[in-house]
């Protein structure tokens, strides 16, 4: 079955049903994925109405540099990705393994300023739920929720980055082995529509967490 | 109904004839279709029971009338038991002006109730017939809930905040009183009875047994104990709002909102107090979050609100 | 009933279960008919585990002190009966054993678009089974099915977050298989298989996929916001630490609603096959039963808040959730209508597949009906958390979609394993379901009207009466679900050999050999009639 031209399973009457039902089974997973980080971003907008001046407060503790700088990083590693997806479709091999690449360290490059920069600050002023919080204030128990939130968000965020990297090493390994043809490029594509909805997560994780309270 | 097997409880206050007639209605609906359907469903099997291998029933597709009949139907009834129901429900809703008041805290696995002039109950509600009484309700720790079957009122009792039901008891006797959200081990033990008294029994009840302070007094007991007193001065003088006249009026807030001094904002404001500061007012009030039980708020609130209702405007200088 | 010999099958035939054997074949297998029978030995199992706490339950409460158990035993009791029978059992139990078994065949493919994920599905449902089973083993968990908040993240002592992982590892199975289901039907359709060709049960398994790929996301969400409430101690639904127990309630009953839904829409769609092969005859209102299906899927979603009328929303929200509870009664209504008339003037015969769809017709009458009561708003405030919504739900879930299940278990068995069972027994069993399930469920509508609330593990004496009755049903209703465990399995080693289509019944899934050969069909069908085209005579009435 791997083959570089007998790639169709043995379910599908052709190439075009393969392709049509992977694609069509991507974006159902993403609207899954959707309904997963809307609960938690209703969950999260419902406690900012609630409580606007503690997540205020919490909100002010974020660096809006770092944020921007990583948005930049993942909207541009959305373009190479969309690069990667279209070298794929003309059969540039050579083209498709480097933009793949350059899409993982752009993803990495993010997780490295998160993790360095941000959540590597935050531990060191106490700003981590149930690992080390200590916040002096009269608004606490609700800063408190407000970091959750946040942590949360962005470390499903993070987690769901790590899992494409995993992916996208796959499609370099599998891309080596002259795996894709423009007959055959599917796992690229629906693996560049799962990129672009983590980037699209990201964009909105970043006003609802670091732009709120008059900071723009 | 029949002796010794009831199918539904004493019908005990004013709302509870209401709502078993509207539950009769609906098993009738219930019975009368569960009927027409299981009968139809028998006669179809007994009647057109196979009688042959080669037998050939009618090309039937479907019928648009029918169709429309067994969907509007259906859907003309639901409306009937919404309205119905909903007006019911509505009418319950708010409790009449004239009601007296007792308090509620349910905690893992007791009920302590508060009546306003002193008596304190475990497990137990005294009432007078015929008058409305509202319960304003709270809860310690996990979320109970407080039903009374023969009432028809059941009313979910959380944490960190109030919440209320209200009656009118028309029959005097001895009625349940359960718990009905499931809150831990002895959930089930979370209950006991309700006592629905003559006025003349209840007043009596009232002064005899042991002669508790009333809870705007043992209020005014705290409010010197806590340290209240200091800052919240009856002739403006004092670091904190004037507390005379406030309860049941409009406040205006430091960030420009105005909130109504109710029961829940009296809480807040002991407990949370940093989160609606009084206009013209520091953030300087600590909160007693932790050190005030939730009976002790309640006392506290009906002592606040015995420094009256009419506004009066402080003598701040 | 017409099984038979046929002549030239005494030879071995390959089919999906003798086409290669051993453990490996079997759980390594991408074969969605495998995949099938590996869900029914572990749905199965898991049936009887939630059983037997049934079993504790109404043994234990045949006493007003409590015959049986300490009350934190019997908490751990109804706690643990809940979850796996929702979880473990009713959610999973038509979509991934018939769903995963017939779709394809019904729409004349190979198999599902993503064998592997199935496989996969499987394995999660297996490893969440697995956490849920050894949070029971090690202590259980007593929050009630429910998990409300503060209870079970601040104040339980019990193994939560070891049964809410198993919850949400089983979560996965449930949305990939309804994944599988969705890209299956829109791009595996044999030729000439249109949709309003398409069986009602493939109808019926599109909308349940549909709750699953909407619904079970924001459960897992919730989980994991409760179990790190309770790992961190952070208030997110707790008051004292800053957060709202009223949000876990919206989130949790936004799921846990359009999964009851879950739980009876296949249960519908094998009732629309059965009543149609037992009366040989076409569906009534073949569009109004699809798109009822497809009403109740969107609509389910929209009335989460009826199960907190009481809890603390407000007047008009209360309002709001209480008319759309009253209008997804309806679409459900217009089915049941559907059905009865199909059989008019049908050929009706009454094997035990037709029993149980019978029951399923009446009881799901009741239950629903008797819905009507909790979406009424002043009716809902004295019966909530009593008994009564206890009978209203297992009405639906046991009542009605267990029948469902057990009638087509019976109605494809010889489909799946190549056999036949004894009709005699499966009748018997059958009735005695019907009469044990009444007999336990009926009772409990009128101990919730006089006011015995839910999960209680004593009661005042005045309930005792009805009680024992309800357990007395239970006890004959065992007795009826242990019947066809026995003959089941006895058949598919001594009963006779079935043909391809033993009931004459119209669909796809008929025309290849029973057992089906692992690709379903030699070649792919091409269709070109209506479903249920059964034979008429040649005057079309109405």
């Amino acid at each position: 079955m791997s083959e570089r031209t007998l790639a169709l399973a043995h379910q599908f009457e052709d190439l075009g049903q393969q392709h049509e039902a992977g694609s069509l089974g991507m974006w159902v997973f993403l609207v899954t994925e959707i309904m997963f980080f809307g609960g938690l971003f209703a969950a999260y907008t419902i406690y900012r109405a609630l409580y606007l001046q503690a997540f205020e407060v919490g909100s002010h503790h974020l660096d809006v540099r770092f944020g921007a700088l990583n948005t930049a990083v993942l909207i541009t590693s959305s373009l190479t990705m969309a690069l990667a997806v279209h070298a794929a479709q003309t059969g540039n091999r050579r083209q498709l393994i480097t933009c793949l690449i350059l899409t993982m360290l752009l993803g990495a490059l993010f997780i490295a300023i998160k993790l360095i920069f941000e959540w590597g600050y935050d531990y060191r002023e106490h700003l981590v739920p149930g690992i080390n919080f200590v916040f002096e204030g009269k608004v606490t128990p609700h800063v408190e929720l407000f970091f959750l939130f946040y942590f949360f968000m962005t470390g499903m965020h993070a987690l769901h980055m790590l899992i494409g990297l995993g992916i996208m090493t796959y499609l370099v390994l599998q891309a080596r082995r002259g795996r894709f043809t423009p007959e055959y490029y599917s796992p690229v594509e629906v693996s560049g529509l799962y990129w672009h909805f983590v980037d699209i997560v990201w964009i909105f994780l970043f006003p609802l967490l670091y732009l709120i309270g008059g900071r723009y | 109904m029949w002796q010794g097997f009831p199918i539904y409880p004493d019908q005990a206050s004013t709302i509870a004839q209401g709502v078993d007639h509207l539950h009769f209605f609906l098993t009738g609906i219930t019975l009368f279709f569960t009927a027409i359907i299981f009968t139809t469903i028998f006669y179809f099997a007994v009647k057109y029971r196979r009688r042959s291998e080669d037998e050939k029933p009618p090309l039937i597709l479907g019928s648009l009338p029918l169709e429309l009949a067994w969907t509007l139907i259906p859907l003309a009834l639901t409306v009937i038991v919404f309205v119905w129901s909903s007006s019911l429900y509505f009418r319950n809703a708010r409790p009449p002006a004239a009601s007296m008041e007792i308090f509620v805290v349910g905690k893992q696995w007791m009920w302590v109730i508060q009546h306003p002039e002193g008596p304190r109950e475990i497990n137990e509600l005294h009432v007078p017939v015929g008058r409305p009484v509202k319960l304003t309700m709270t809860s310690q720790d996990v979320i109970h809930d407080f039903y009374i079957p023969a009432f028809r009122v059941k009313r979910d009792v959380l944490p960190g905040r109030y919440s209320s039901i209200w009656f009118q008891a028309t029959k005097t006797g001895q009625y349940h009183l359960f718990c009905a959200q499931y809150c831990g081990a002895m959930h089930a033990a979370m209950g006991g009875w309700v006592y629905v008294m003559t006025p003349a029994d209840y007043e009596q009840w009232l002064s005899g047994g042991a002669k508790g302070e009333s809870m705007a007094a043992a209020g005014n007991r705290l409010f010197g104990q806590y340290g209240c007193v200091s800052c919240h001065i009856a002739d403006g003088t004092g670091r904190g709002p004037v507390l005379q006249g406030v309860f049941g009026h409009p406040v205006k807030l430091q960030d420009g909102r105005t909130v109504v001094a109710d029961e829940a904002y009296v809480r807040e404001s002991i407990l949370n107090p940093g989160a609606k500061i009084v206009a013209g007012y520091s953030p300087i009030m600590p909160t007693f979050q932790g050190q005030i039980s939730e009976e002790q708020v309640l006392q506290l609130i009906a002592y606040i609100k015995s420094l009256g209702t009419e506004e009066r405007k402080p003598a701040k200088p | 009933m017409s099984h038979s010999q046929v002549q030239g099958e005494t030879s071995p035939r390959v089919h999906y279960l003798n086409t290669s054997y051993g453990i490996k074949s079997w759980l390594l297998t991408t074969d969605h008919k495998r995949i099938a029978l590996l869900y029914l030995a572990s749905i199965t199992l898991m049936f009887f585990v939630g059983g037997f706490f049934a079993v504790l339950i109404r043994l234990h409460l045949i006493e007003p002190q409590g015959a049986l158990l300490e009350p934190e035993t019997y908490n751990k009791m109804f706690t643990m009966h809940g979850i796996i029978m929702i979880f473990f059992f009713l959610i999973p139990s038509i979509p991934a054993v018939l769903g995963n078994f017939l779709v394809p065949l019904m729409i004349g493919a190979r198999d599902l678009a993503f064998p592997r994920i199935n496989l996969l599905s499987w394995y999660i449902y297996v490893v969440g089974s697995v956490f849920t089973l050894v949070a029971i083993v090690t202590g259980g968990v007593d929050t009630g099915w429910t998990f409300y908040a503060p209870y079970s993240s601040v104040y339980s002592s019990t193994h939560v977050i070891v049964t809410a992982l198993g919850v949400f590892i089983t979560g996965f199975s449930s949305i990939l298989t309804g994944l599988n289901f969705v890209v299956t039907i829109h791009k595996m359709r044999a030729p000439g298989m249109t949709w309003f060709r398409l069986p009602l049960f493939v109808w019926a398994m599109y909308a349940t996929s549909m709750i699953q790929i909407l619904g079970t996301p924001v459960l897992a969400i919730t989980i994991v916001l409760l179990g790190l409430e309770r790992l961190l101690h952070v208030g997110i639904f707790t008051p004292a630490l800053g957060g709202d127990p009223l949000l876990f309630q919206h989130m949790f009953w936004f799921y846990s609603h359009p999964a009851v839904y879950i739980m009876i829409l296949p249960g519908m769609g094998v009732e629309s096959e059965l009543v149609t092969c037992f009366s040989k005859k076409r569906i009534f209102g073949y569009g109004f039963v699809a798109f009822s299906s497809v009403a109740i899927a969107v609509l389910s979603f929209l009335v989460w808040g009826h199960h907190m009328f009481v809890s603390g929303q407000s007047v008009y929200a209360g309002l709001i959730f209480s008319v759309l509870s009253f209008l997804v009664a309806i679409p459900s209504a217009i089915k049941v209508f559907n059905w009865t008339a199909t059989m008019y003037k049908g050929s009706i015969s009454y094997q035990a597949p037709m029993l149980y769809a019978m029951g399923f017709i009446g009881l799901f009458t009741m239950g629903g009906l008797t819905g009507l009561f909790l979406a009424s708003l002043a009716t809902d405030v004295h019966l909530n958390s009593t008994y009564f919504i206890v009978a209203h739900f297992h009405y639906i879930m046991v009542g009605s979609a267990v029948m469902a299940y057990l009638g087509g278990i019976h109605f494809w068995w010889p489909k799946m394993t190549g056999r036949l069972y004894p009709d005699g027994w499966a009748r018997f069993a059958a009735l005695i379901i019907f009469v044990g399930f009444n007999l336990t469920f009926f009772p409990q509508f009128l101990l919730g009207y006089l006011g015995m609330p839910r999960r209680y593990a004593f009661y005042p004496p005045e309930f005792q009466v009805l009680n024992v009755m309800s357990s007395a049903g239970a006890s004959i209703l065992a007795v009826g679900y242990a019947i066809p465990l026995v003959y089941l399995i006895w058949s598919m080693r001594y009963g006779p050999i079935a043909d391809s289509n033993p009931w004459g019944a119209k669909g796809l899934e008929w025309e290849t050999p029973s057992p089906p050969p692992t690709e379903n069909f030699e070649v792919t069908p091409v269709v070109t009639e209506e479903a249920y085209n059964y034979p008429t005579q040649e005057v079309a009435v109405v």
